[in-house]
């Protein structure tokens, strides 16, 4: 077995990066996510690798989006007022189609937002293309420290497999909890050759490559944009994950992603001693979202219930999944246990909605 | 009748690297010339083969990539230099080479720019003067100049409600990183041969691993200028050379 240490998510991040030959990372502080690029700088020098401190996230973005053009494995990672900086960027390497890993960890917004506290309010932004044009980026949501490092690792591979931008979403809580995590390699698979990749032509025996505006590049715009329709239904039928919990005998269903997912699960055992019949769906994709097994799964229980840290935003998707066949509840940030930037979702408030709604 | 041809010297001609594309200018663009300075001080210096060029959001963006035969992508708005810091740090033996427009690094990119001076980087950037935004239609750039018409200044210019015309490698020259910082034109024959000198230096002090090297070219736009193409040799050598006088701002042959 593989060494076992106990590290914070924010620092499996980092590790599963590196683990995945990644040596390029270029990045900004803000809290809560400054121990990656912290890590990354004393860590990627040893292994010949570079950490370049940008001057903001937006710098950040073109200095992945320069380094993905050389075909490394490339990331950055902020929090979410970086990330609407980053907007732009993201989807110019959607439209360039260039592998980059680019990690969310999480800040209650909009605006500011709260530095040192959590939630989950960029669900809308990450699954619906935060920048212009309509583009899809496949996005990560981990839910513990080992899942955190070895969905780097995925991250990487399924960025270079279907050539464009891959998120990785955690938030203040799974950013900041020491977790024991096992360092594994993981083996995806083989990948093709990178023959787009900038090197200066004389690498290639004479042969050049350019990178231009796809309405340069191919005969006729339309052209482009049914290849990537073609690649993003391809994503969509092979790589939707998520996992249950007891969800396949259950007449609530809990869906929740994240941090939330790991306070439902508390919400499950509890309720079940009680002899509710508590299930879980949870997407680890959010996008592509598992529209099928969701709508499968609450077809089956009957009633749903969101648990979310944030306004209302993947209960979204999960209505649009279940298309009104059956009813759709929702705990949000409200459910907190104080008002003040520290309070989360307990269990017990899980549990209490859950008696709510049995009483209807 | 004799055969004459041994006798015929090729004294002039397309430069290897120029591509043969659509014409992408508008009559009496200067960057057509600019294109053939590029081209010329890339195989004279040998470094074809080690380009990676990096195009600004602008009429160069269009062109540059279709017409010079090395590795180019295009940037997205005054991006190229963040860009080509990746680039340069991942394969530090590559000639990497940002070609920028005024809008692209003097306004929406300037700190993207000021930001890998202010980091130190080794990279090469020609920067394209020609005091407005060409490809929008002849907005007012950071470098038109006062007084100037343009479509966004329909009375000219006017610093109090338009500020001050930018001047970039003046600028440039009071930063460390700097090795190189210069201003030419393609106007005459004469200074054709002397915008070819500053930029072959600047390439060679990023090959020398010196410092970054800047070369302005102040070009023209017969169209943003509302100027036939002959009258905009005189609008340079009278207008625009009084506000942006040619030379060398700075040439170290190292950096601390
Ligand atoms: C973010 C963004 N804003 C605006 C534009 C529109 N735009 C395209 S080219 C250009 C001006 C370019 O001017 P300049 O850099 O001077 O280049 P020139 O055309 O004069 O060579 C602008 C504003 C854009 N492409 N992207
Ligand atoms: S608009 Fe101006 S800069 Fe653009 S191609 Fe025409 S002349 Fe050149
Ligand atoms: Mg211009």
């Amino acid at each position: 077995m593989s060494e076992r240490i106990l590290v914070s998510g924010n620092n499996a991040v980092a590790r599963g990066a590196i683990q995945a030959g990644c040596k390029y990372f270029f990045g900004y502080p803000i809290t809560p996510q400054s121990e990656i690029p912290e890590y990354m700088s004393k860590e990627l020098p040893k292994i010949g690798g570079i950490y370049v401190q940008s001057e903001s996230e937006s710098g950040s973005i073109y200095m992945v989006y320069g380094g993905g053009l050389t075909g490394k494995r490339i990331m950055t990672s902020t929090s979410s007022p970086g990330l609407s900086l980053m907007a732009e960027g993201m989807s110019y390497l959607a439209e360039q189609e260039i592998p980059a890993v680019i990690v969310d960890v999480v800040r209650m917004g909009p605006g500011i937002g709260t530095g040192g506290q959590g939630a989950q309010t960029d669900y809308l932004q990450v699954t619906k293309g935060c920048g212009h044009g309509g583009y899809h980026a496949i996005v990560l949501a981990p839910a513990s420290g080992q899942e955190i490092f070895d969905l780097m690792q995925l991250a990487f591979f399924l960025a270079d497999k279907y050539r464009g931008p891959v998120m990785v979403i955690t938030d203040f809580i799974l950013g900041q909890t020491e977790e024991p995590i096992e360092l594994r390699t993981l083996d995806f698979g083989p990948l093709p050759e990178k023959e787009w990749a900038l090197t200066g032509k004389e690498k290639r025996g004479g042969n050049r490559v350019t990178h231009v505006a796809a309405f340069f590049t191919y005969q006729g715009i339309l052209n482009y944009h049914m290849k990537l329709i073609e690649k993003y239904a391809e994503i969509k039928r092979a790589e939707v994950r998520y996992e249950k919990y007891l969800a396949d005998d259950c007449d609530l269903l809990i869906v929740a992603y994240g941090s939330s997912a790991r306070i439902a699960r508390g919400a499950v055992d509890m309720g079940r001693a009680k002899g509710f019949k508590l299930g879980l769906f949870r997407p680890i994709t959010l996008w592509p979202f598992p529209v099928e097994a969701i709508a499968e799964g609450a077809s089956k229980a009957g009633r749903v219930l969101v648990v979310e840290d944030s306004q209302g935003q993947l209960v979204e998707d999960v209505e649009a999944s279940v298309k009104g066949r059956v009813p759709v509840h929702l705990l949000g940030m409200w459910g907190r246990h104080n008002v003040g930037g520290g309070g989360i979702i307990h269990p017990e408030r899980v549990i209490e909605e859950v008696e709510k709604l049995n009483e209807r | 009748m004799k055969d004459k041809s041994s006798d015929v010297k090729k004294v002039t001609g397309r430069p290897g690297l120029r591509l043969q594309s659509l014409g992408m200018y508008c009559p009496g663009c200067h960057y057509g010339i600019i294109t053939r300075v590029i081209c010329e001080v890339i195989e004279e210096l040998g470094v074809a083969g080690k380009a990676i060029g990096l195009a600004g959001v602008g009429c160069s963006f269009g062109g540059a990539p279709m017409t010079i035969d090395i590795d180019w992508t295009s940037c997205p708005h005054g991006r190229a230099p963040a860009m080509a810091t990746a680039i340069k740090r991942i394969y530090p033996d590559a000639m990497v080479l940002t070609v920028q427009g005024d809008g692209d690094l003097g306004a929406i990119g300037l700190g993207c720019f000021m930001n890998a001076l202010v980091r130190g980087e080794n990279l090469t950037t020609v920067f394209l003067n020609n005091a407005v935004y060409g490809t929008t239609g002849g907005q007012m750039a950071p470098t038109t100049l006062l007084g100037m018409k343009t479509t966004t200044t329909p009375l000219g210019r006017d610093i109090k409600t338009n500020g001050y015309p930018l001047h970039v490698p003046e600028l440039a020259a009071t930063m460390r990183g700097v090795a190189y910082a210069a201003r030419c034109t393609v106007h005459t024959p004469a200074n054709f041969q002397r915008a070819k000198k500053s930029l072959k230096t600047a390439i060679q002090k990023q090959m020398d691993g010196i410092g970054y090297g800047i070369v302005e070219f102040v070009s023209a736009c017969p169209p943003g200028w509302g100027l036939k193409p002959l009258e905009c040799l005189d609008y340079i050598s009278e207008r625009m050379l009084e506000e942006y006088p040619l030379g060398e701002f700075k040439n170290l042959d190292k950096t601390d």
